[in-house]
């Protein structure tokens, strides 16, 4: 059937190039009016540089795009717009200080007033079954929500062209199928959507067509249903995947115990946690879900010591801590590493030597009488360079020169590195390549064959699956209590997750 | 139109060949507004760099050199660990005078004794009055959140006042025939900052400035404190991870650069300035913001730019005596000096591209 | 009707008049800060736009010319914090120091020879019918144009931020720089034009000290209204009425005071004129009390630069 349908957009030799990256070389592709076409790759492929182009953000260097038959080269996202192009975005296109009927205006050309467009957010939301508040605070809404936000800013200007980024990456299972069921809606209705992700599964129960980009270039063309989900990821990748071996350790006494923990979140528009308990045995690796902004980098903070609590909410092999800072807890025996690497879990700017001092210099010993010990912090750092193969001129270089795998490789290195009994990691692959994400992975589960209890907090269940012993899910600040991770089902994980956020009354209409 | 590129690492060329570059352009700039103000523009410019270092009275001048520089690169020094750690003190000029005020009223309240401990104890006296005056903003900053630039600038004001009270009320000189200021301290041995070497213009506080420089550049390169003030104002969410107390750390930052300044007013008003005046402070409070970032934050950098800066103030005082240049035509130029270095610094951590240079491969 | 010396109805007119030169910077000032810049300037843009102001309405003889020239001086200033802070990334709180010290040497340069000169007056707008009425007439009638020119600017500038597509900008982008990137918006542009504007309200601000408040040109005229201003902004929430209640608040307190030294109170003249600075102070504490980590109004992306790297 796909065949049949007239073309609708057309890339043509695409080549994007910046300094001492090529983002895109000589990339070709087409899309027809109501296919589902995914653009698939793993991160740094190139798969947001050439969304960016189409929209309008980049300039290509050379080659063209026909948009209806007609040559396309918006110059600048309005004129993107204008011609029926629009794009939901992975992160950062929201205010969470504005309402969502400014949010929308912002993302329009000729937005009617107020009160108008307000209504014709009610009527949109509900005619594709998302419901929304037009008058709400966009920084109070759920993740699943706040995507809503972007697309029904999206269907309001009739989009010929609909360019979804990672746009699962924030949903529940069950608020994927409900955002598929949307997307197969306009689908049949005429309107083409690029779906970019690395979600092998995803794309073959959706896309009709799907190009496969590795290192800029287009290494395949296929239909997502003919093939399996290993043959596209080796096309992807380019390399068979190992899947991460699991070394069988004894499981020892409780080395973590978090008990009633409840914090208000320093973050503004954050999660506040609300009496979490859990514990870890040595050796064992909890696993803990939940969509971004339910309380991950809350309960973070909370266990690294950046937020403190009543001294026996928190305990390292028995020792009460929670009132302890992070110097103190990394004495005991616990070290952290946060997501954002860019800022928090490392100084952008600072020498990797530096960074390894960050949070090192306590476990290493790297200070006497307060002054630090650069040569064997610089020793260190080459360790971690050498033992992660972490790819870098040499431990000099700002942190921010590395790539986000390197880099992340680099910081779970020295966590990883300090020999410490507790581990908590949120987001250990975020944004990094697969064979890099294939290697941390590896090393976590080496140090939990060790006797280290680790958390891992992720938003990605694929790797929870893959890596835990025991499962848990943080939603709205509370976390469900820990199950074996074995046998649990997709549904299941779901139901923990807290189903299809706000989507009870759809819910009903739909079923 | 250019476009600007982030550089993967800072350029280590640019860090410190921007100083150098930025100093060129403000003579360059300078020299256009001296030209535009009637004055020959190289002969002002030689009157301001050349002769106080060479010229022909330059065996007075060179001392000259270190009695301004000695204040600023004090002042400066402190400041420099607050930018450091975002931490923005810009009311150096208060704790200042507020270390004057103190120093000098230990002092003159012991008058006319004679006694070796007491200038030791106006030192302290004076660097206790510069931390006070540092700790309201410091203090109110870490309890209630509020601005520190703002309220450590509100308290120049406030300090100005004092100060007008203090030269025309509580340290009057008691025989100064109804003049206001307070007793010169030039004729009172004990409590006096004199030059241990007059040819250099080496008096006390160009002794602690230059010992401090040193010991600020070991305590940011070599001590954890260093580390973590570095830390906290590149990236301050992971100072917090790293185990870094904001509070301290202002608490600490402001705590030093108001104790500094604070001894910087006390030995100006003990030594060069003599006594307790309505206006014997001079600016040096806010110029030594301008040489902190002259210096790069870096304290061996804020020497060399203390000597600079002071070398723009003996030139311009000679160019002003000799060539008639307003003393107001010295403030813009220092004022220039800032902008240049501001903008050329871009090009530590961005470099520029032409659209037509795009590197493609 | 007089308490103690000061007839209240006296002090309400004069203290809106004292008010106007903060307000309008204070005005300026939201504006930029909405759109997420900080411009610590505001005090060398008044003190050139008193300096230029003063110089325009002697030359012209022309009052009204002399706000205009007071706003295009405070606008050309403050395009060299906007140079630097949006095309050199420089940082926006050393930027601001600079263009303060700047600012005050370049007047003090630029004024040598206006010294002792009275420049043409602003006289009051309405007749004198009005303005001689009872209570009424001082206060809401009395005024020159531009006390209701700076009433006008609050109320417009309301309408603006609240209910406007450019207001509706100006705020994106100063809640999130990236997310207006995103979108199309060219933040640095609009924030350039936002930080003209502010210079150009803080040089109309310090216009009206040298033409209407003192009126005559002294080095260093401004005398910290523009730290005040910057205060006014926080202490009002970056919210344009409450703007002018700080502005009118703090125009009360100066014009108190002074009416206190002139009828001789017993608490000395240095302490009443340290008051003004001590009440700001305390107005910033209370004001950022209890606020720690908590949603206060202020822009997210505030004082921070915006490259868009890809």
């Amino acid at each position: 059937m796909t065949t049949t349908r007239p073309e609708l957009l057309r890339v043509e030799g695409i080549t994007k190039a910046y300094p001492g990256v090529v983002a895109n070389s000589d990339v070709s592709f087409a899309i027809s009016e109501g296919e589902i076409h995914a653009l698939l790759g793993e991160n740094g492929a190139g798969k947001s540089t050439m969304v960016k182009m189409i929209y309008g953000l980049v300039r290509p260097d050379t080659g063209t795009m026909t948009l209806r038959g007609a040559a396309y080269q918006p110059a600048k996202p309005a004129e993107a717009r204008r011609l029926g192009v629009a794009m939901v975005f992975q992160h950062f296109s929201l205010f969470e200080a504005l309402n969502v009927a400014e949010n929308v205006a912002l993302g329009m050309e000729n937005p009617p007033p107020m009160r108008e467009l307000a209504a014709r957010i009610r009527a949109v939301s509900e005619e594709y079954g998302l419901p929304l508040d037009p008058s709400r605070m966009v920084g109070d809404l759920s993740a699943g929500e706040r995507q809503r936000v972007e697309i029904i800013r999206c269907l309001l200007q009739d989009p010929k062209l609909l360019i979804m980024d990672e746009p699962t990456s924030v949903l529940t299972p069950q608020e994927v199928e409900i955002l598929f069921k949307t997307l197969r809606q306009l689908s049949s209705e005429g309107t083409a959507i690029l779906y970019i992700s690395h979600k092998l599964e995803e794309i073959k129960s959706l896309c009709d067509e799907a190009t496969i980009l590795r290192r800029g270039k287009v290494v395949a063309t296929c239909t997502p249903r003919e093939r399996t989900a290993r043959e596209m990821a080796e096309l992807m990748v380019g390399t068979a995947l190992k899947t991460p071996e699991r070394r069988q350790g004894q499981k020892g006494e409780v080395a973590l115990g978090v008990s009633d923990l409840s914090a208000a979140s320093p973050i503004p528009f954050g999660t506040s946690l609300k009496g979490v308990s859990f514990t870890v045995a040595k050796g064992e690796v909890l696993g803990i879900a939940g969509v971004a902004g339910n309380g991950q980098d809350e309960l973070l903070l909370a266990l690294s010591g950046e937020l403190k609590a009543a001294a026996d909410k928190v305990r390292v092999a028995g020792n009460a801590v929670g009132d302890l800072g992070p110097v103190e807890r990394r004495k005991a025996g616990l070290v952290a590493a946060p997501e954002d690497r860019y800022g928090h879990a490392a100084a952008p700017d600072m020498s990797l030597v530096e960074n390894a001092f960050l949070t090192a210099g306590v476990r290493k010993g790297l200070t006497k009488n307060g002054f630090v010990d650069w040569a064997g912090t610089r020793a260190f750092a080459e360790e971690i360079i050498k033992a992660y193969d972490v790819r870098t001129p040499g431990p000099d270089v700002a942190a921010r020169a590395l790539s986000g795998g390197n880099l992340q490789k680099f910081l779970m290195g020295r966590e990883l590195m300090q020999g410490a009994a507790v581990i908590v990691i949120n987001q250990p692959t975020w944004g990094v390549d697969a064979a890099a994400a294939a290697q941390i992975r590896q090393s976590i589960l080496d140090r939990a064959g060790e006797g280290a209890a680790v958390v891992v907090i992720s938003q990605d269940l694929d790797e929870l699956l893959e890596v835990s012993d025991t499962f848990a899910v943080l939603n709205e600040g509370r976390l469900t209590k820990p199950r074996p991770t074995e046998g649990l089902t997709m549904d299941e994980i779901g139901l923990m997750m807290g189903g299809a956020h706000g989507m009870e009354v759809a819910h009903h209409v739909q079923a | 139109m250019f476009r600007l590129e982030k550089r993967p690492t800072p350029s280590k060329f640019w860090l410190y060949a921007t100083p150098p570059v930025a100093v060129i352009l403000t003579m360059i700039a300078g020299g256009i507004l001296f030209a535009a103000m009637g004055k020959n523009p190289f002969e002002v410019i030689r009157t301001i760099f050349w002769d106080p270092v060479f010229g022909e009275f330059a065996f007075y001048l060179r001392g000259q050199l270190l009695v301004k520089a000695g204040p600023l690169i004090l002042i400066a020094i402190g400041l420099a660990l607050g930018f450091r750690a975002g931490i923005w003190n810009i009311g150096a000029e208060g704790q200042y005078i507020m270390g004057a005020i103190f120093g000098a009223a230990v002092g003159l309240a012991v008058f006319p004794t004679e006694n070796r401990l007491i200038f030791p104890v106006m030192v302290i006296a004076g660097a206790f009055g510069g931390w006070l005056w540092a700790m309201i903003p410091a203090i109110l900053k870490t309890r209630f959140n509020t601005n520190e630039i703002l309220v450590s600038l509100m308290l120049v004001y406030v300090a100005e006042t004092i100060l007008a009270k203090a030269s025309t009320g509580f340290l009057k000189n008691p025989e100064g025939m109804g003049f206001p200021g307070s007793r010169n301290f030039s004729s009172y041995p004990a409590a006096q900052n004199g030059f241990i070497y007059e040819p250099l213009g080496l008096h006390w506080g160009g002794v602690a400035a230059l010992v401090t420089g040193v010991l600020a550049y070991i305590l940011l390169t070599r001590h954890q404190a260093g580390f973590q003030i570095k830390l906290a104002g590149q990236a301050p969410r992971a100072a917090r991870f790293h185990g870094v107390s904001p509070a301290r750390l202002v608490v600490l930052c402001m705590g030093i650069s108001g104790a500094l300044a604070g001894l910087a007013g006390l030995f100006e008003v003990t030594g060069p300035a003599g006594q307790i005046s309505i206006d014997f402070n001079t600016g040096y409070g806010f110029t030594a913001i301008i040489v902190a970032f002259l210096g790069r934050l870096n304290p061996l950098g804020i020497v060399l730019a203390g000597f600079l800066m002071a070398l723009t103030y003996v030139g311009g005082e000679m160019a002003s005596t000799n060539l008639g240049l307003p003393d107001a035509a010295i403030q813009v130029f220092q004022g220039m000096l800032l902008f240049f270095l501001l903008a050329v610094d871009v090009l530590t951590n961005y470099r520029f591209r032409l659209p037509f240079s795009v590197g493609a491969k | 009707m007089d308490l103690g010396g000061i007839n209240p109805v006296i002090l309400i007119a004069t203290l809106m008049a004292s008010a106007v030169p903060i307000l309008l910077a204070a005005l300026g000032e939201t504006v930029v800060e909405r759109a997420g810049v900080l411009n610590l300037g505001v005090e060398g843009m008044m003190v050139i736009g008193a300096l230029g102001g003063f110089i325009v309405a002697v030359q012209t003889g022309s009052p009204v010319m002399g706000f205009i020239g007071g706003a295009v001086a405070g606008a050309v200033l403050s395009l060299i914090f906007a140079a630097l802070t949006q095309v050199f990334l420089a940082n926006q709180v050393a930027t601001g120091l600079a263009l303060t010290l700047f600012g005050l040497g370049v007047s003090s340069l630029g004024g040598q020879g206006y010294n002792g000169i009275k420049p043409p007056p602003t006289g009051q707008l309405l007749p004198d019918v009005l303005a001689d009425l009872p209570v009424v007439g001082p206060i809401l009638f009395g005024h020159d144009w531009v006390v209701y020119f700076s009433i006008l600017m609050t109320a417009v500038l309301w309408w603006v931020l609240k209910s406007t597509r450019i207001g509706l900008i100006i705020r994106a982008v100063g809640e999130s720089h990236e997310a207006a990137h995103a979108l199309g918006y060219k933040v640095n542009r609009i924030r350039l034009m936002c930080i003209a504007f502010g210079g150009a309200m803080a040089g109309m601000g310090g216009a009206y000290v040298s033409l209407a408040r003192v009126p005559q040109w002294v080095d260093g005229i401004t005398a910290g209204a523009g730290w005040i201003a910057l205060a006014i902004v926080v202490f009002a929430s970056w919210k344009p009425w409450r703007v002018l209640i700080g502005a009118y608040l703090f125009g009360g307190i100066t014009v108190l005071q002074l009416n206190l030294q002139v009828a001789g109170s017993i608490i000395p003249v240095e302490y009443l004129s340290m008051a003004p600075y001590l009440i700001t102070i305390l107005v910033l504490v209370i004001m950022s009390a209890g606020r720690k980590g908590k949603v206060n109004g202020a822009p997210a992306a505030l004082g921070q630069n915006f490259h868009a790297s890809r």
